[in-house]
């Protein structure tokens, strides 16, 4: 982006800073030890590393949705099993490759959230959450009734279905592996540049003022809306792939509160809500937490909780906010430079944070 | 007669969710907060009530003498501790709130396990009164949504027509001129939280004396009272007890079309009133 | 000894730096006048008195006490009551309401409903009315009231004659003599010169968080008061 004077161009707007060359270069390196994975790897090394990169896409949507739209939602849960009904389902009738249904799934859930998002945006802010918690449980009760879908035992993809996947176990294992960790960068990356266009600085004045935004003619209600429509069909793809995985779904498990979103919000707000480092380092974090603990279930999930109520106390902004801010990094180039040819770049004011 | 007869149901268990939604709909009237725990908080009470009867040998009603305090404390301290600092913007009360909800139902499965429990009161729960053929009415339900009425009318009193109420309404309505009253509102916000939990308290008691409990009981709960709250329409408890009474009508009514439908029928009635007159049923005018 | 005494008072809002070395004294029985444009400081002067901003202990003094950065709460329990600008007075509460929660302090004194009723009669046929439905006059009434039922030592008035036609700040500023009376001393914040010094015996001109001028209403010259006012 390039201003004119009268003289020619003035300055230019440009994202990138010394950080963020470092931080792209390390990312760039990571991407490529994870695509080798399979040479590297076991099974459990990568099932372990499908479970990251899916929850990785999922914190991240959340963040984009809570953190930057200002939409809290305790329900996404509903596109996770909405996902995963809808590619079993799929995989059953159509009788080809399930991973089609993958891209139906995003189809669905994007469908079904504009009708959603119609009746929740009645609803404001704290109360909206409990509305999204709502929408949740009427997604589950309906596939817990309705035995068409398997009611309370819910569906299992018959192997002949899996099969289809591709040739022989480690082609699929492979080909499923490299799915979780495209979906993940694809999603990553579609945030970042979501934020660095005009729909991102939009996101960030309606977080910050919203009365402002609008008398500057911010779309407030389109522009919520199709995050809210984006995050719901992004959160179905991934659920379709993650139930694809596990091959059977039931309404308990496809809409699990704990699994999709207790977990996705605590690391996001352990890692950083309202930046796009965030999710990631969270997701790290609690990956590497459970390894060490083992699984302590209830246990584990107390702690999550007493470590997040913590962080929104004393550092709200979390681990890699309070770092970011404090030495100046970021990753993925979002922040907004003015570059005056022949000066030194004058950083905007940190444009990614939360109020 | 059996449609009167879930209707009737419907209306008494409807003051049973007022109650649930008394608690929340105080402290987002004083404070703009949404206690996403309070459906957790009030399984929590039921099972200080449960213990209190196994260790002290009193019955359910009579474990209402210490839970309600306890709770109370306990309301004030939290606001006091942890809540007050959350104050100020959306994020982290809403976040803060919902990490105490998931340790309160995680610390609940370690230290009480999953099992179900349920509070005893004897034969009174089976008693019931016979209006006319075919139609009768339990008395427990009967006495909880009398205790439901007389509750709310004592919490409006005490907003309209006390000091501390008007303290309430002031400190709600501008806390630093409130402070120029003499008002202290950190100390004012902790005594609403301490009403609302001693409500969430005696809601407790009374749910668990209704139906059995587990530590995963609280989010239910919890929507069970925010549904009511916007059938109802906000800023009335009035509104939120006729909020509660439709609901309970819808689950009652629900159930008798198919039993296993009396939740999902709520939520329908919840998701009608949202999509049609979004303000709720009864919502309070001003403001 | 003064009864409120102010002594190189410096407050900030954030990084900006709202008020400079001020001083100032009032005496018990006196009605004191702070004069100046907008942003010159004279809300923050009275707010840092009432305990809303946080400044220096010992820069603010009641009765010989350091009462400077106490909360709000407790400068009331000591005889400091605030009339904010803007009146802002408690919506959901009525005028009677208003007036009682003023009172809620319990601090002893001459000032109670019945004596508010005098003062403002018109007040007390609106009592039970919802405190918004009133008008701009009344409204400032019922703030002054809620203001004096704490029973002050020291009132201080921001910006009395906000939004009010001539002829109501006339009425209101008529009745400060009854309220000195009841020994009240009273610090008035005007950018309504005139009125302010017609009302009051001293004045202090603020200009760019200064007092560029100080006097006795009847000895100050005119063109210096323009000059401090504006700051030339």
């Amino acid at each position: 982006m390039i201003g004119q004077g009268a003289d020619g161009p003035v300055y230019r707007v440009s994202h990138m800073d010394k950080s963020s060359r470092v931080g792209l270069v390390l990312v760039a390196l990571l991407i490529v030890v994870f695509v080798a994975t399979p040479f590297w790897g076991d099974r459990q090394t990568m099932r372990l590393l499908c479970e990251v990169f899916s929850y990785i896409a999922l914190a991240s949507l959340w963040n984009l949705l809570a953190g930057y739209a200002g939409l809290v939602s305790v329900g996404q849960q509903a596109f996770v099993g909405l996902g995963g009904y809808a590619l079993f389902l799929v995989g059953l009738w159509a009788d080809r490759n399930p991973l089609l249904g993958v891209p139906v799934a995003g189809i669905v859930a994007v469908l079904a959230a504009i009708p959603i998002a119609f009746l929740l945006f009645r609803l404001r802010g704290p109360y909206f959450t409990i509305g999204s918690w709502v929408i949740a449980e009427v997604f589950q009760q309906v596939f817990l009734q309705v035995d068409a879908v398997g009611g309370g035992s819910g569906i299992s993809l018959p192997a002949a279905i899996v099969r289809l996947i591709a040739t022989g176990r480690d082609a699929r294992e492979y080909l499923v592996y490299w799915i979780f960790l495209a979906m993940m960068v694809v999603i990553v990356a579609l945030i970042v540049l979501l934020l660095r266009s005009r729909w991102g600085l939009a996101l960030t004045a309606i977080r910050d003022n919203e009365l402002a935004a609008v008398s500057n003619g911010i779309d407030v209600k389109l522009t919520r809306l199709v995050v809210f429509v984006v995050a719901a069909g992004g959160t179905a793809m991934v659920g379709a792939m993650i139930f694809l995985q596990k091959m059977t779904i039931t309404p308990v498990s496809g809409f699990s509160m704990n699994n999709w979103t207790v977990n996705v919000i605590f690391m996001t707000v352990i890692g950083g809500i309202g930046r796009v480092e965030g999710p990631i380092i969270g997701a790290v974090i609690f990956f590497v937490l459970r390894e060490m603990l083992a699984d302590l279930g209830s246990v584990y999930l107390v702690l999550l909780g007493l470590t997040a109520i913590v962080v929104m106390l004393w550092a709200p902004k979390g681990i890699w906010g309070y770092l970011a801010d404090r030495h100046g990094w970021q990753i993925f180039p979002l922040s907004r430079y003015f570059e005056i040819p022949g000066k030194e770049a004058a950083r905007a004011p940190e444009m990614d944070r939360v109020p | 007669m059996q449609w009167v007869n879930a209707v009737m149901q419907g209306v008494l268990l409807g003051g049973l969710y007022a109650l649930f939604a008394a608690g929340l709909s105080l402290i987002f009237g004083v404070m703009g907060l949404v206690n996403v725990a309070h459906g957790d908080l009030i399984v929590l009470f039921a099972y200080m009530a449960y213990f209190a009867a196994e260790l002290l040998g009193i019955g359910p009603f009579a474990s209402l003498l210490c839970v309600v305090p306890v709770a109370a404390v306990i309301g004030y301290v939290l606001q006091r501790g942890v809540l007050n600092r959350t104050l100020g913007a959306d994020l982290p009360p809403l976040l803060v709130t919902f990490g105490l909800s998931v340790i309160i139902q995680n610390v609940l499965l370690i230290f009480c396990t999953a099992d179900s429990r349920k509070l005893q009161s004897g034969t009174f729960e089976l008693a019931s009164w016979k209006v006319t053929e075919g139609l009768s009415v339990g008395l427990l339900p009967l006495t909880q949504f009398l205790c439901a009425v007389i509750m709310i009318a004592g919490v409006q009193a005490l907003f309209y027509r006390t000091a501390l109420g008007r303290a309430f309404r002031a400190t709600s309505d501008d806390p630093s001129v409130a402070q120029l009253m003499g008002l202290e509102t950190k100390h004012i916000f902790g005594l609403a939280l301490a009403l609302s939990l001693a409500l969430a308290a005696v809601a407790g008691v009374f749910m668990g004396i209704r139906r059995s409990f587990d530590p995963s009981s609280g989010p239910l709960m919890l929507i069970f009272g925010f549904e009511a709250i916007i059938i109802g329409g906000m800023g009335s408890l009035w509104g939120t007890l006729a909020g509660g009474i439709v609901l309970g009508v819808a689950q009652t009514v629900g159930a008798q079309i198919d039993v296993a439908w009396p939740i999902l029928a709520g939520h329908v009635a919840f998701l009608l009133v949202l999509l049609i007159r979004p303000q709720g049923l009864f919502p309070k005018v001003f403001r | 000894m003064a009864l409120l005494e102010v002594s190189g008072l410096s407050a900030f809002y954030r990084d900006f730096q709202a008020l400079r070395n001020v001083s100032m004294s009032i005496d018990a029985g006196q009605i004191v006048a702070v004069i100046g444009a907008n942003g010159a400081g004279k809300s923050t002067l009275l707010n840092s008195i009432a305990g809303l901003i946080d400044v220096d202990r010992s820069c603010i003094r009641l009765d010989g006490e350091s009462t400077g950065g106490l909360r709000p709460s407790s400068l009331v329990g000591r005889g400091i009551s605030l009339v904010p600008e803007g009146r802002r007075l408690f919506p959901s509460l009525s005028v009677e309401e208003n007036l009682l929660i003023g009172g809620h302090l319990g601090r002893r004194g001459p000032w109670n409903l019945e004596r508010i009723f005098a003062l403002f009669p018109a007040l007390e046929e609106r009592r039970h009315q919802r405190s918004t439905s009133l008008s701009g006059g009344q409204q400032q009434m019922v703030a002054i009231g809620r203001a004096l039922m704490s029973n002050p030592r020291v009132l201080l008035c921001d910006e009395l004659s906000l939004g009010l036609a001539p002829i109501i700040i006339k009425n209101l500023y008529a009745q400060l003599p009854a309220i000195v009376a009841e020994g009240v001393s009273i610090v008035v914040v005007e950018q309504d010169v005139v009125q302010a010094m017609m009302a009051t015996s001293y004045v202090y001109c603020l200009h760019e968080g200064r007092v560029s001028l100080e006097g006795r209403c009847a000895a100050l010259d005119r063109d210096n008061l323009k000059s401090a006012y504006f700051g030339v």
